[in-house]
């Protein structure tokens, strides 16, 4: 038995920056998670991190807008004001941290241009911004002397009369299923990337904190908003960097055409994500792809500028392709890449359950509405980590410690047990490609009622079939067997989801491109979409956006 | 086409059954050790339990020994270590204790990252905007934060091996980080402690960790510029300055190393005990003719000398 004033699951970006937060105001806060920090996800953002810099000429306003617009006015414009306003305070700070951002030729910081802007305030580390700000963070979180269950994997939430208690956790390295009580819990999980196939989500991705706050009562917001980014290796799906169009790479088609100037005349290549990416399938779906697939082509950027630069994109290309890219064009395509929807909560971070927050990728404050902007994914786990974890470590301040009934901890054992004493039947990996392989096809970068519906449809006879998955596994060390079994069960749920949400929508807003009602429907659609567990399944609810100073407007690049 | 991997298992819960496993995939040109080890996990062999997350080389989780040499498994593909099909044997890494199969105890690592005070120290007033630094110094940061801690150099490390007090070279490539960042304020601390012992002498300068490491990070490379920086900034009381200093001298002087004096320069005249110790080592160098009675002698000792000058007087 173990207890905190606030648990913060998942050390990511926005986990790692709530566990510095709670470590200042003095609370009790620690951090569990499945892999070491290090490991996190959030190693795996390239490009950047937004920030409108007003002490050298932006506006916060500047960049609010181009969020705003970027999600086709889906977002509440309140928690976009206050992320914009907090942005620039919260780059000087991850600088004092020791980020080594990149310089201009007066020292100070430089910043590059990314999609969906016109003015360059992208502030990066290469093409490894994120990997750079995980370790920063990490390195703050061990001179806050913060605690950590390194490796442990999160099966379930302790919510009695409503209210969120703390979570039921698997130490990985032995097998024991313990109770982790804490009077506020702070849901830092990240994606879901793999509830599609491919994606270039790490198989980390599960999002499993979206099916825990979901089966606590907590709904989950814009489901149906899934970013398909525009740049990703054919078959595995792995990420090259908006920062290469950012720096001026081309997007190519068999006619060796620069596309884009047909879709974003005025933006091209550095158009929102939504619109490259439908723009490349359309391309690709019309007959003028290379194999399938479009071309990204950095060649005239240069072999120096490319190595120093964009280092990274470099490697991945010699590496996972043979490709050098100051040699020739890459075949990329649009690929799964981040969900824009995910547990609802205020601009502090709280969910509808009491006790429980959330923060970063696995939340939606909703500042990215139906698309978000690259380099907006960092900002956000910064801006809403802080907040969230200020507005956590007050309500444990005033909250009572609380005796939980052990019963549950059975309960959860035997859930475990049930799978190990399962004879063999079906595996969880094959349930899972199957699953994911039909929600690429059904809620891709085109979907229509047909895709929505077939999608809906396996998902629901997969979890039926869920009742069949067995393990090889059986033992207690390291058994990652079972974690992938219990890691699909919430992933079905999130499937689930994201059908309930697809459906819902009767209109084509940001990521959700309905070629049967391909318009925005300002007048009956300028609200959210919310799905919440009703018994055995879901009911979907709507919410009206918060619109402040931003009157939607027809979205042009 | 079909290609066999010898994988090492071992179950804690039943050590008696270690031993290696042979499994046999399906893989093509672009297949990865990382995607043949998923198909054999997924689909054939759930009890494998490996760590492994991002499959873009960025992640850190998935260093593991493929044919003796640690390598970080998804960005090594088969047709590249295995041209013609060959078995390839997978190891987990060296110089950590196996946990189960390919896992292995990753806290001594982590235990000696915090060891080398690894967060930014800056002294003096906190500027109000961001510290002023020039794109140079941060882009030659870029090349050691590049490190992702996967573990390659640690496995291979020979002195590991040996000694597992050693920082080891990831460890002491994150302290370069601080004692390079013109931000930090602790440089001189830095060093002191870098100095001690099991800290930038105790390299043997094998180059195994910069062969490994899968990121280019250059681990030696970074412990040799900190030995220098130490010495510069007046860190001479250890057997590795004394050595190198020694080295150096004789060399210079004789256009050949005398090894004999090398050793009781590097230890210290008055320092009986290790001087003792390695006796049987000067012995047997002995009988091998190391020590000739009247020293070394380059045939053209000048010439040598002339090539320190021109070094020097650069």
């Amino acid at each position: 038995m173990y207890e905190h004033d606030v648990l913060i699951i998942g050390a990511g970006l926005a986990g790692l920056r709530a566990s510095i937060e709670a470590a200042r105001m003095g609370v009790d806060a620690a951090v569990i998670t499945k892999v070491h920090p290090i490991r996190s996800h959030s190693n795996a953002a390239q490009g950047g991190i937004n920030a409108p810099m007003t002490d050298r000429g932006d506006e916060w306003e500047g960049h609010a807008l181009d969020t705003i617009k970027g999600s086709d006015y889906l977002a509440d414009q309140d928690a976009v004001e206050l992320m914009s306003r907090e942005a620039g305070d919260a780059i000087i700070e991850l600088e004092h941290m020791g980020v080594i951002f990149s310089r201009n030729e007066d020292g100070q910081l430089g910043a590059r241009r990314f999609g969906g802007q016109k003015v360059a305030r992208t502030f990066y580390v290469g093409a490894i911004t994120g990997s750079a700000m995980l370790q920063v963070l990490y390195e703050q979180a061990i001179k806050h002397d913060v605690n950590f269950y390194e490796e442990w994997f999160v099966s379930n939430l302790i919510v009695e009369d409503g209210v969120c208690h703390g979570v039921m956790a698997m130490d990985i390295h032995t097998g024991e299923l313990q109770m982790i009580r804490a009077k506020a819990v702070i849901m830092a999980t990240g994606g879901a990337g793999r509830v599609f196939e491919p994606s270039t989500n790490a198989l980390i991705c599960t999002g499993e904190g979206l099916g825990l706050a979901y089966r606590a009562g907590a709904p989950l917001m814009d489901m149906e908003m899934i970013q398909y980014h525009p740049t990703t290796l054919a078959g595995s799906g792995i990420l090259l960097s908006e920062a290469a169009r950012g720096e001026g790479a081309y997007l190519l088609n068999a006619e060796g055409e620069r596309f884009m100037k047909t879709y974003a005349p005025d933006y091209l290549e550095l158009a929102s994500r939504d619109v490259v990416s439908r723009s490349e399938q359309t391309e690709i779906n019309e007959g003028r792809g290379i194999d399938g697939n479009i071309h990204l082509d950095l060649r005239h950027l240069g072999r120096t500028f490319i190595e120093e630069r964009l280092g990274y994109l470099q490697e991945v290309a010699l590496e996972f392709v043979g490709v050098d890219l100051a040699e020739t064009s890459i075949p990329i395509r649009p690929g799964m890449h981040y969900i824009m929807g995910g547990i609802k909560t205020d601009i502090n971070g709280a969910t509808e359950v009491p006790g429980l927050y959330a923060a970063g990728e696995t939340a939606n404050v909703s500042v990215h509405g139906g698309n978000r902007l690259g380099a907006n994914s960092l900002l956000d786990t910064i801006v809403f980590g802080r907040r969230t974890a200020i507005a956590a470590a007050e309500f444990a301040n005033s909250a009572e410690r609380h005796s939980s009934d052990e019963s549950m901890l059975a309960s959860e054992k035997a859930r475990y047990q049930a799978l190990l004493d399962r004879p063999a039947d079906l595996r969880s990996a094959g349930i899972r490609r199957e699953m994911g392989e039909s929600m690429v096809a059904g809620i891709g970068v085109f979907r229509d009622q047909k895709s929505i519906d077939a999608a809906t449809a396996t998902v629901k006879e997969l979890r039926s079939l869920y009742q069949r998955v067995a393990v090889d596994n059986k033992g207690k060390v390291f058994n990652t067997d079972i974690m992938a079994a219990i890691e699909l069960d919430y992933m079905l749920d999130v499937a689930h989801a994201i059908c309930a949400g697809a459906n819902a929508r009767k209109e084509s807003r940001g990521a959700h491109y309905r070629t049967d009602m391909p318009d925005r429907d300002d007048e009956n659609w300028l609200k959210h979409t919310l799905v919440y567990k009703d018994g055995e399944g879901s009911r979907v609810e709507t919410l009206d956006v918060t619109i402040t100073n931003w009157t939607p407007i027809e979205r042009v690049y | 086409m079909e290609q066999t991997l010898r994988v090492k298992r071992y179950d804690p819960e039943n050590p008696g059954e270690a031993g290696y496993q042979d499994y046999t995939v399906e893989v093509t040109d672009t297949t990865t050790v990382l995607d043949a080890l998923l198909t054999i996990r997924e689909d054939m062999d759930g009890t494998l339990s490996m760590r492994c997350s991002c499959r873009a080389s960025i992640c850190g989780s998935c260093a593991m020994r493929v044919d003796g040499q640690a390598k970080l498994v998804c960005k090594t593909r088969i047709s590249s270590v295995a041209p013609n099909g060959e078995t390839l044997t997978i190891d987990p890494v060296g110089n950590m204790p196996v946990i189960k199969d390919l896992v292995v105890e990753f806290k001594p690592f982590w235990d000696k990252m915090r060891a080398v005070t690894p967060y930014l120290q800056p002294e003096g007033v906190i500027p109000e905007a961001e510290y002023f630094a020039s794109d140079e110094d941060m882009v030659h940061l870029v090349g050691v934060v590049n490190c992702i801690q996967c573990g390659a150099c640690v496995s291979d490390c020979t002195v590991l091996e040996v000694d597992d007090s050693f920082l080891g070279p990831a460890a002491l490539a994150k302290a370069y980080r601080f004692v390079k960042d013109p931000r930090d304020g602790h440089q001189k601390d830095r060093l002191e402690d870098l100095n001690k012992p099991s800290g930038v002498w105790d390299c043997t300068r094998c180059m195994q960790c910069v062969e490994v490491c899968p990121k280019d990070v250059d681990p030696m490379g970074r412990i040799m510029v900190m030995r220098d920086m130490a010495m510069e900034t007046g860190f001479n009381n250890t057997s590795g300055s004394r050595h190198t200093e020694s080295f150096a001298k004789s060399v210079k002087k004789n256009g050949r190393l005398d090894e004999m004096k090398l050793a009781v320069d590097s230890m210290g005249k008055f320092n009986i005990p290790a001087l003792l110790d390695s006796a049987p080592v000067g012995l047997r160098a002995m009988r091998k003719g190391k020590f000739p009675w009247k020293g070394h002698k380059s045939s053209e000792p000048d010439k040598v000398k002339q090539i320190f000058e021109k070094i020097e007087g650069k």
